[in-house]
């Protein structure tokens, strides 16, 4: 059983409130901080301990933090990332719910490592009840003498403040998120300038995934080399996964990074296989936004190596027979999805949420939407899976900001890895309307390595 | 600075966008820009049909950037090697965002004012293909006037926010300009509210396409059907710097001077634009230089000689009754 760092206490009655919280240990990592450690002693604990970003892009912490520009005089921001809105991930909302001061205590860690005086937790608009819950746990938080001026008598002044968004996805893309706060459209910025450089109202700031920082309160009790002992290789410590779709058991997991897919799927510890004793088809493991595999390439990687729970593993293979971590959103699909149906839900996710800044994604994201449905409702063309690729390559790579990409690769893995199904909707299309393809030959053994390709 | 452009070299100053290079370099391997305008700040990076490949970050950092970059927003580094027109990749990247930008549009040019000065027809042109692969209804809007002289034709826009950022820029108030999202997007009403302002007419002539146009020459003529004559006057709000199109001997519409990249000189003002429609209420200056690329200069008698016949004295007196016309109005 894997070690439980930011999850340890979750089933405590009342751990969602300050004395709780507090009789469990939790603020010390603040009292350790302010009192005994430099702000950069923490930043050098970070990067020490390998912590790569929960929001997606898995970028290194502490690189992250060392980057952000401290011009004198100039005040300096730390924003937390709580729009989580990828369809497919819902660990973010588990955490401020049951375990709010987690994150509040990050927060402060955080925001005194990077010398920020004013930090703002940017929670998406649909998440009233959580945008509550904080609010009281900064209330308590402040009351304790947490939060404030002269926090502990360090001398070290904190104000946190929560910020509903309007409810869009791309406010999550942080410069968007950025644009929101600040009042206005949240249209993704031109890069660079990057955050670390001109962010919150042209001021330096750092913009973390709300996993990413309720891990520094851990990185900072146990210190930077502890935690990098757990996992593997470059994905150190643990990682929350939200596991959803047809699985006997869904839900919010901490796992060790490395662990095995086939253990994470199959073990009782963790999702207990696929509900109603159906076979699994297909996995998409780091939320809406990463590429789609079959089930045998889920399993094992194209070397018939057993594929793990880490940045590195899940991407071995590249985009041709690899995925990625994403925010670790991970769907399993049974035998009965419908891959079609899902990828033209997916597609009609991001054309409901381009900002339509750039015309690959305003209208690349519309056009496969439809080619999509059509496809679907048993309407179809041999072609338009040609169509579909090219036009996912048009909008990849072209765009301002990665929704474009996160549009174009759901699209292109499945019709990759599933093209006889979407051209069985086409030479079946009335049929493909009453009943789905099935399992066909997806979770076969994989060919031998000669004959892949 | 030194930056290479399909091999052309060009020494610039530092804090110089590639787009910005290479139109000092000038000629086919200027990318077009459709969002961009150099009057207008913060502009640009969001049509993406001025994609260009860095094959070489700098001299210090010879890396090349990892995607195509837009030219617009990119500054130039020392030995920065940029391809456009000699990278097929840009070629390729820029042909699909011309099929998008053509996705949703209407096509509807034999009935657009915009028709013969309209960059998107020009770059449909030079990097569309013949068909469309689009087999779906388009997206409509309603027209809608914006004050008694413009009207909004939101099923042409580009959303390139070039109106936006002019509305923005023009007046103190923030005019958010675009509502919803994606490709349902469209450019508000609430710039309607710019029009109280003496410089709203300048939305007009930023707008690459034909989604805002000058009520007061709409239907009235083809534009390249009329003369274009730089002019100017006295004027308390702008420059007074002008061009009039004439037909015949009437004045039909009035614009800011544009360049070769569409953009223009100065903004003017809406008296100007609006109100100075005679031929006495201008000093005029003399024709405008028009490209005899455009389909404007058709019907211009306009000749631009080879340099060979400029330089030299027998064929210089062969065509010396073209030269004579050149100069006339
Ligand atoms: C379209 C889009 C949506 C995103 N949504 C989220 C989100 O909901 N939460 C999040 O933490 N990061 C999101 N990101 C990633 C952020 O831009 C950013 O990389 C992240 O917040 C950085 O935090 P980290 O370094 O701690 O991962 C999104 C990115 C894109 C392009
Ligand atoms: S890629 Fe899409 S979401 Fe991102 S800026 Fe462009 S239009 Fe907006
Ligand atoms: S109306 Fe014209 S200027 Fe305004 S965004 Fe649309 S195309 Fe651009
Ligand atoms: S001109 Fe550069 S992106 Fe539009």
């Amino acid at each position: 059983m894997g070690r439980k760092l930011l999850l340890e206490h979750i089933n405590v009655p009342g751990i969602n409130t300050f004395d709780v919280y507090r009789s469990k240990g939790g603020y010390a990592a603040v009292e350790k901080a302010l009192k005994t450690m430099s702000p950069d002693e923490v930043v050098e604990e970070v990067k020490k301990s390998g912590l790569r970003g929960r929001g997606g892009a898995g970028f290194p912490t502490g690189m992250k933090w060392s980057f952000l520009a401290k011009p004198e005089g100039v005040p300096r921001y730390l924003v937390c990332n709580a729009d989580e809105s990828e369809p497919g991930t819902f660990k973010d909302r588990y955490l401020m719910t049951y375990i709010p001061h987690l994150l509040i205590e990050g927060m402060i860690v955080s925001s005194f490592a990077l010398g920020a005086n004013t930090s703002y937790i940017y929670v998406r608009g649909e998440m009233m009840p959580q945008i509550r819950i904080l609010e009281k746990a900064i209330a308590e938080a402040k009351a304790k003498g947490f939060l404030g001026k002269n926090i502990l008598g360090s001398g070290y002044d904190l104000e946190l403040y929560v910020q509903p968004g309007g409810g869009a996805y791309i406010c999550g893309e942080e410069t968007a998120l950025l644009e929101s706060l600040e009042g206005k459209r949240g249209n993704p910025r031109i890069k660079p300038p990057f955050p670390a450089i001109a962010g919150l109202y042209g001021r330096p700031t750092v913009v973390n995934n709300v996993e990413s920082i309720a891990a520094v309160v851990p990185i900072v009790n146990e210190g930077g080399d502890e935690y990098a002992k757990l996992g593997i290789g470059r994905s150190t410590g643990t990682k929350l996964i939200s596991a959803g779709g047809n699985l006997k058991k869904p839900g919010v997991y901490e796992i060790d990074l490395g662990l095995p897919v086939e253990e994470f799927l199959y073990s009782d510890e963790y999702c207990g296989g696929i509900a109603n004793g159906k076979r699994l088809k297909a996995v998409v493991a780091g939320g809406s936004s990463v590429p789609i595999l079959p089930a045998n390439l889920i399993l094992k990687t194209i070397n018939n190596e057993p594929r793990l729970m880490s940045y590195e593993s899940l991407a071995d293979g590249g985009f041709i027979t690899g995925t990625m971590m994403g925010s670790g959103g991970f769907i399993a699909y049974d035998e009965d999805a419908c891959i079609v149906r899902n990828t033209w839900n997916f597609a009609r996710f991001y054309h409901h949420e381009s900002c339509g800044q750039c015309s690959p994604c305003r209208e690349g994201t519309g056009w496969m939407e439809k080619v999509l449905h059509r496809l679907e409702h048993g309407h179809g063309k041999m072609s338009d899976m040609d169509l579909l690729v090219d036009v996912s390559k048009k909008i990849e790579g072209n765009t301002i900001c990665p929704l474009g990409d996160a549009a174009a690769w759901p699209v292109a893995s499945a019709i990759r890895h599933f093209r006889d199904e979407f051209e069985w909707h086409v030479t079946n299309g009335a049929e493909a309307t009453t009943r789905n393809y099935g399992l066909a030959h997806y979770a076969d053994p994989l060919p031998k390595l000669e004959t892949a390709g | 600075m030194k930056v290479t452009i399909d091999g052309i070299p060009v020494e610039v100053e530092p804090g110089t966008t590639i787009l910005n290079a290479a139109r000092q370099i000038g000629g086919d391997i200027v990318p077009p820009a459709m969002c961009y305008y150099s009057k207008l700040e913060g502009s640009g990076g969001k049509c993406r049909t001025c994609l260009v490949k860095v094959s070489k970050g700098s001299e210090k950092d010879p890396r090349p950037m990892p995607k195509l970059v837009a030219s617009c927003r990119t500054t130039v580094m020392d030995g920065m090697e940029v391809q456009n027109i000699t990278s097929p990749e840009v070629v390729e990247a820029r042909k699909g965002v011309v099929e998008m930008l053509l996705l949703n549009h209407p096509l509807d040019c034999p009935v657009c004012d915009q028709a013969g000065e309209c960059h998107l027809q020009d770059l449909g042109f030079e990097h569309g293909a013949a068909k469309t692969r689009y087999e779906f209804d388009r997206r409509t809007f309603e027209k809608i006037d914006i004050g008694d002289k413009i009207q909004l034709h939101m099923t042409r826009c580009i959303l390139c926010y070039r109106c936006v950022f002019t509305a923005d820029q023009i007046t103190n108030t923030r005019l958010h300009g675009i509502l919803n999202r994606g490709d349902h997007s469209e450019i508000s009403t609430y710039i309607t509210k710019a029009v109280d302002n003496d410089f709203s007419g300048n939305i007009i002539d930023v707008c690459p396409v034909g989604a805002l146009t000058d009520k007061t020459f709409r239907f009235k003529n083809r534009v390249w059907f009329t003369k274009p004559v730089d002019a100017h006057r006295d004027c308390d709000k702008c420059c007074g710097k002008v061009t009039l199109w004439y037909k015949g001997e009437d004045v039909i519409r009035v614009t800011g001077r544009k360049d070769v990249y569409g953009e223009v000189e100065e903004f003017i003002c809406n008296t100007c634009r609006f109100d100075k429609k005679k031929t006495a209420d201008w000093v005029i200056e003399g024709p405008r230089k028009i490209s005899h690329k455009s389909v404007i200069s058709s019907n211009h008698y306009e000749f631009t000689p080879l340099p060979v016949v400029k330089t030299n004295p027998v064929l210089m007196e062969a065509n010396k009754e073209q030269f004579e016309r050149d100069t006339r109005l």
